[in-house]
């Protein structure tokens, strides 16, 4: 009984200490991308090509996702506000709640599993398969050529992909609120545009995304460049990218939206 | 007056963790010269290159390079030597979302500012001696491990080294791929005035194209020459492996407990001899 406690502590504290560690190292592991930026700066075409694998090939899931998740705020928003007799206020609703939270945070959750797990996979298998020590053997730095242009392709697209995902969003609860149910369009749009500040909702929301962008890829690209170069290495760290994510995107939402909501009080 | 040698790696010592691999190894690799270093696997022969390309630092002696420390090089230090030494990796290591064409251009755009005109008369002349300048189109994944290694060697060799690393150039390729191969890494060893170090395992073919082997095993060079020296070598593992003989000093099992013991067969007897 005394062994199984001790060994039950053991890997309590082993797995506390990796855990320590891997924060640790993936602070480090930022530190270098930021200085292995000049690269991407200088060569702006790698970041490019990077947004088109992470951003563009991304688009499709987002577009298809804000458009449902607009569409179901729409229907249940409506059944709750006409209970109040605030059904014209659904465009109200639904645009708060996208710009405010749903936009920036299931799009980062998305991003993650569509783009994240994607780039985690690359430099994983780049890895296993001896191309990052190749580059380096040819005296051209992984962080410069491979991780930093993957790293600024993400923060690019993220705030532009949670944008798209709101205005489709706004977009499935107008197609709902007003086509379907026959809400006055008048209304739909002008109670959003007086209860939508700028500040406070729109700017907030591509702060969150902005955040997001940088949390995720730095995951997604630490796990591919940390991974073990075997099989089950790879395919755990695209597991880890994506639980690691959610997660991280979930916690600095809640610190985000406490210090975002202090601010507007 | 004798010249120099490219690399002399003095009483080198390496481990992983607490396990040796390497124990005190010296070798010295004259330029223009193809070396090999063979031995069984395992015996710390990759990780061997991989000191002299400075990847791992020695945790004794010492590692030089053209008159230069490897080990003690800063980074910059090491990406200003690596420019002129290149490595061919086991499986070619191409990048796979790179057609040949830019496989073989990556050093040269990333190291220097010729023009696209003059990248492209570089690669298809390094293509053309590899025999691939057809190919250049060709996805990595559309080439055969044949390929894929001329393809490799092409771009090792693409900004004219002095210094060549192969490791294990011959591994998993067919007879006709191995001959191409091994006679490209002499060709274009002569021919650009380069030297070679070439990790193998492969008897036959790396006697045929190289100047001197050092033998190496138990993390200790055990016997080195020329080929037809190593050929006659009385030295028991070197002749055990160069013959490629299953009885010899390096043994067929992997240390184990007793065979009997471990599938129950002991226990087995015991009640009948009770």
């Amino acid at each position: 009984m005394l062994d199984r406690v001790k060994l039950a502590l053991g890997r309590l504290g082993h797995n506390f200490i990796d855990g320590v560690w891997r924060v640790g190292a993936m602070t480090r592991f930022f530190a270098q991308v930021i200085a292995a930026s000049g690269t991407s700066a200088r060569r702006f075409r790698l970041v490019m090509r990077e947004v088109y694998f992470t951003g563009v090939l991304s688009l499709i899931i987002i577009v298809v996702s804000g458009l449902f998740v607009g569409m179901v705020l729409g229907l249940q928003g409506f059944q709750t506000l006409q209970r109040y007799g605030a059904q014209e206020s659904i465009g109200v609703l639904v645009a708060l709640s996208l710009v405010r939270e749903l936009g920036p945070v299931v799009a980062a959750l998305l991003f993650a599993s569509r783009a994240g797990s994607a780039i985690t996979a690359e430099i994983g298998l780049m890895k296993a398969t001896e191309q990052l020590t190749a580059m380096d053997m040819m005296a051209v730095s992984p962080m410069s050529r491979v991780i930093a242009p993957r790293f600024w392709a993400g923060v690019i697209s993220m705030p532009v992909l949670a944008a798209i995902f709101s205005a489709m969003g706004i977009f499935g609860g107008y197609l709902v609120g007003v086509v379907l149910i026959g809400v006055d369009n008048g209304a739909f749009w002008s109670q959003m545009q007086a209860a939508v500040d700028f500040r406070y909702d729109v700017l907030n929301g591509v702060v969150k995304s902005f955040v997001f962008g940088i949390a995720v890829t730095v995951i997604a690209t630490f796990e591919g460049f940390d991974a073990p170069p075997t099989a089950e290495g790879v395919s755990g760290a695209t597991t880890r990218t994506v639980v690691s994510s959610a997660l991280t995107i979930l916690a600095l939402d809640l610190v985000l939206t406490a210090f975002m909501l202090r601010g507007d009080a | 007056m004798s010249e120099a040698p490219l690399v002399e790696i003095d009483a080198v010592q390496f481990g992983y963790g607490r396990s040796p691999v390497l124990k005190g190894i010296s070798m010295r690799i004259p330029r223009g010269k193809i070396v090999a270093i063979m031995g069984g696997s395992g015996c710390g022969k990759t990780t061997l290159l991989r000191l002299v390309s400075g990847q791992l630092k020695p945790t004794a002696g010492s590692v030089r390079l053209a008159g230069e420390t490897v080990h003690e090089l800063d980074r910059e230090g090491l990406y200003r030597l690596r420019r002129r030494m290149s490595m061919l990796f086991q499986f070619g290591a191409l990048f796979t979302d790179l057609s040949v064409y830019d496989n073989v251009a990556f050093p040269l755009r990333e190291h220097t500012e010729l023009s696209e005109e003059m990248v492209r008369d570089l690669v298809l002349l390094k293509l053309e001696a590899v025999g691939l300048r057809g190919a250049h189109n060709l996805m990595p994944s559309e080439l055969s491990g044949g390929m894929a290694r001329r393809v490799a060697l092409a771009r090792a060799v693409v900004m004219d080294p002095m210094l060549v690393l192969y490791d294990e150039p011959f591994a998993g390729l067919d007879p006709i791929s191995m001959s191409v191969v091994g006679s490209l890494i002499r060709r274009l060893n002569d021919a650009l005035g380069a030297t070679s170090i070439l990790v193998t395992h492969d008897v036959v073919e790396s006697m045929q194209i190289v100047d001197y082997l050092y033998f190496v095993a138990d993390g200790r060079v055990v016997g080195e020459g020329t080929p037809d020296e190593i050929r006659a070598s009385a030295t028991p593992v070197v002749h055990q492996f160069v013959h490629g003989e299953t009885d010899g000093p390096v043994p067929f099992h992997y240390p184990a407990p007793d065979y009997a013991g471990d599938v129950g067969l002991a226990a087995a007897k015991e009640p009948a001899h009770a």
